[in-house]
């Protein structure tokens, strides 16, 4: 680790952003699962709870003008870049004021205003997209990165792979995060893909390649960043695999009961949160009842938030029509 | 600038001076820049405008048309190429799920102004995966404005409209009339999207028709002619949106329609024009609508099948001859 990023990891100037969007996506998710309970949430929605740090660590590098394209998993990711809690909330329960005007769903969170240029439904179909956002970047010469997430099991399907490839050739400022939840779906990473490290996708692109933990948010910020040099420096793509869980099922209707006993467990005591608690402790830099107003404070957040979300209006009827072409 | 050109020299001249009216286009496809195009349809771009506007791709339909929007999200505006229009196959999803449909789900936050060529059609003997009429495929997705230029004037004029439209455009440029010669004033107004072209003056039968039937249509009214019979030539240019009021005013004048499809009848724009027709103006046929389309078979490679397989001018004259005995 270079020097510069060894007191990044002292984190004292960005611990309460990181800690705070953590909590502002654990608490957003668990009023979502609320939501979904009381029939609130049309489809179905997809929590990314387990893994907040990898997307906060990662977002927390996002410059203004940088582009940041994400899963249908994605409520973390788009929170994480600083898009409204309560329009995201307005967004799920379909309203007016959502994110998307209450056209997109719990699958399609986009806030351009944030650097959030998509969240994609379909596996794989966002790389290909960011790896054309950092081409634009790279010949506007605009300086900015375009950061992607994506799924372990997004590593094969064939967008990804001509998404790689492209990026590797023309050199874009392009960095992309595997979120290795070790599940595509239902099933487990061994039974769909012949590799264990899939950061080894990333040679056969001559593309370099990182692995991080991805429950360790610092770690992610740091791995981010440096890859974010490397980009902005004209240095080329980064694949960063972070390794993560999910803490619920694919989606809300997948209990998650092909997970071995004991696997979630062993993960839950590895919190992301709870981990970056107890390293701001051991640091000293915050104790348990600062930690606890933090919670504390994002919680009366993320209520207020939902309760502005539900006060807000449908759509009219006639934007059924508005946004298609012309 | 007034100059006689071919079809294929008029694609690159509008290419070019689009990419000469705006530094934010460039254009990306493979074999475009240093081999000119697989059609030579592109030369001489990559050698007055460099490597970084014109660029060639590897072959990844998928990274290809993903680039072009992430592209025009950072604030470009691509012209990216298909080479044969059969292999939409390969980027269905970027097509379909992503380009048509960015706009309306994050209700207009992103605009993509893509232009998608793709050269298109039947009758040069590259058989069943090279040879399709792909338009069709794409014709019941909103959020695509669809365009089948037949003269060189046209695709020289609807190449500049749909680069400068801010809404995806997709070009099919039918190479069988690569070599057709045109005149093209390239300070002629813009040409409006969903505009059609009466081709020819009659007052009997209305023949709606795109790219080489139009111009078989045309071969069949002057055998009619010859026999006293005047058929109106109505050439869409534009498939979506579809110029309705044309054909209508038309018809007000014959009562009388054929519609000459290159490609099998089902799911065609063909027959939704004449569903559309019947449904709102029912009272203006004398006769029953009729449809002149290639049979629901792939397109064979021998000259004699191909033959066969796409309706030809005395088909079209047959068929006018049929609607006249109402």
């Amino acid at each position: 680790m270079t020097a510069v990023y060894e007191a990044q990891a002292r984190c004292e100037d960005i611990w309460e952003t990181l800690l705070d969007s953590m909590l502002r996506i654990r608490y957003f998710e668990n009023e979502v699962k609320a939501l979904f309970g009381s029939g609130l949430v049309r489809g179905s929605t997809h929590l990314c709870q387990g893994q907040e740090a990898t997307v906060v660590g990662a977002c927390s590098r996002l410059r203004p003008g940088d582009m940041m394209a994400s899963t249908y998993r994605g409520h973390g990711a788009v929170l994480a870049t600083g898009a409204s809690p309560t329009a995201a909330f307005a967004e799920i329960l379909g309203r007016d004021p959502g994110l998307c005007g209450g056209k997109g769903g719990s699958m399609h969170f986009t806030d351009l205003t944030h650097g959030a240029i998509g969240s994609n439904a379909i596996v794989g179909a966002h790389l290909p997209i960011a790896v054309g956002a950092a081409f634009g970047a790279q010949h506007l010469k605009s300086g900015a990165v375009s950061l992607a997430f994506t799924g372990d099991g997004s590593t094969n399907i064939g967008a990804f792979h001509e998404a790689l490839n492209l990026a590797g050739i023309w050199k874009l400022p392009v960095v992309i995060v595997i979120e290795n939840n070790h599940y595509g779906e239902y099933s487990p990473l061994a039974a769909t893909t012949p590799i264990s490290a899939l950061v080894d996708r990333a040679k056969s692109y001559g593309i370099r390649g990182e692995v991080v933990d991805g429950n360790d948010v610092l770690a992610v910020r740091n791995v981010v960043g440096e890859a974010f040099d490397r980009a902005r420096d004209g240095n080329g793509p980064t694949l960063i695999e972070a390794d993560t869980y999910r803490f619920e099922g694919h989606s809300r209707s997948d209990p998650g009961k092909y997970r071995p006993p004991g696997e979630l467990e062993s993960w839950l005591a590895r919190d992301p949160i709870e981990r970056f608690a107890d390293l701001l402790k051991e640091r000293e830099i915050a104790g348990t009842e600062i930690v606890e107003a933090h919670r504390q404070q994002v919680g009366a957040e993320i209520a207020a938030a939902l309760q502005a979300a539900k006060a807000a209006p449908e759509p009219q009827p006639e934007r059924l029509y508005e946004d298609v072409i012309g | 600038m007034i100059r006689e050109l071919t079809y294929r020299e008029a694609i690159a001249s509008a290419i070019g001076d689009e990419l000469e009216a705006d530094p934010r286009t460039v254009f990306f496809g493979e074999d475009v820049g240093a081999a000119g195009g697989a059609f030579k349809s592109t030369v001489g771009l990559l050698e007055r405008f460099g490597g970084e506007r014109v660029r060639d791709t590897p072959i990844s339909e998928q990274a290809i048309v993903g680039a072009a929007i992430g592209a025009a999200i950072a604030g470009l505006r691509p012209i990216a190429e298909i080479m044969f229009a059969d292999f939409v196959g390969v980027c269905f999803d970027q097509i379909v799920n992503q380009l048509a449909k960015y706009r309306y789900m994050t209700a207009g936050q992103v605009r993509l102004p893509v232009t998608l060529r793709m050269a298109n059609g039947a009758g040069a003997g590259f058989g069943a995966q090279h040879s399709q009429a792909a338009e069709n495929w794409l014709i019941n997705v909103p959020g695509l404005y669809l365009a089948t230029p037949a003269t060189a004037e046209d695709t020289y004029r609807i190449l500049r409209t749909a680069v400068q439209c801010d809404d995806p455009v997709v070009v099919f440029e039918h190479k069988n009339l690569f070599g057709l010669k045109g005149t093209i004033d390239s300070t002629a107004p813009v040409l409006p999207v969903g505009k059609a072209d009466v081709v020819r003056s009659g007052e009997h039968v209305t023949v709606v028709a795109t790219q080489q039937m139009r111009h078989r249509a045309v071969e069949a009214a002057e055998e009619l002619a010859a026999e006293g019979i005047h058929i109106e030539v109505i050439d869409p240019r534009w498939l979506t949106p579809f110029d309705d009021a044309a054909v209508v005013a038309s018809l007000q004048k014959t009562s009388r329609l054929l519609v000459v499809q290159e490609g099998p009848a089902p799911g065609g724009w063909a027959g939704a024009l004449v569903a559309r027709l019947c449904a709102h103006h029912f009272e203006l046929f004398d006769a029953p609508p009729r449809l002149l389309t290639s049979p629901f078979t792939p397109v064979p490679y021998s000259g004699v099948l191909e033959d066969a397989w796409l309706p030809s001018a005395p088909d079209v004259a047959d068929c006018c001859r049929e609607l006249l005995k109402y």
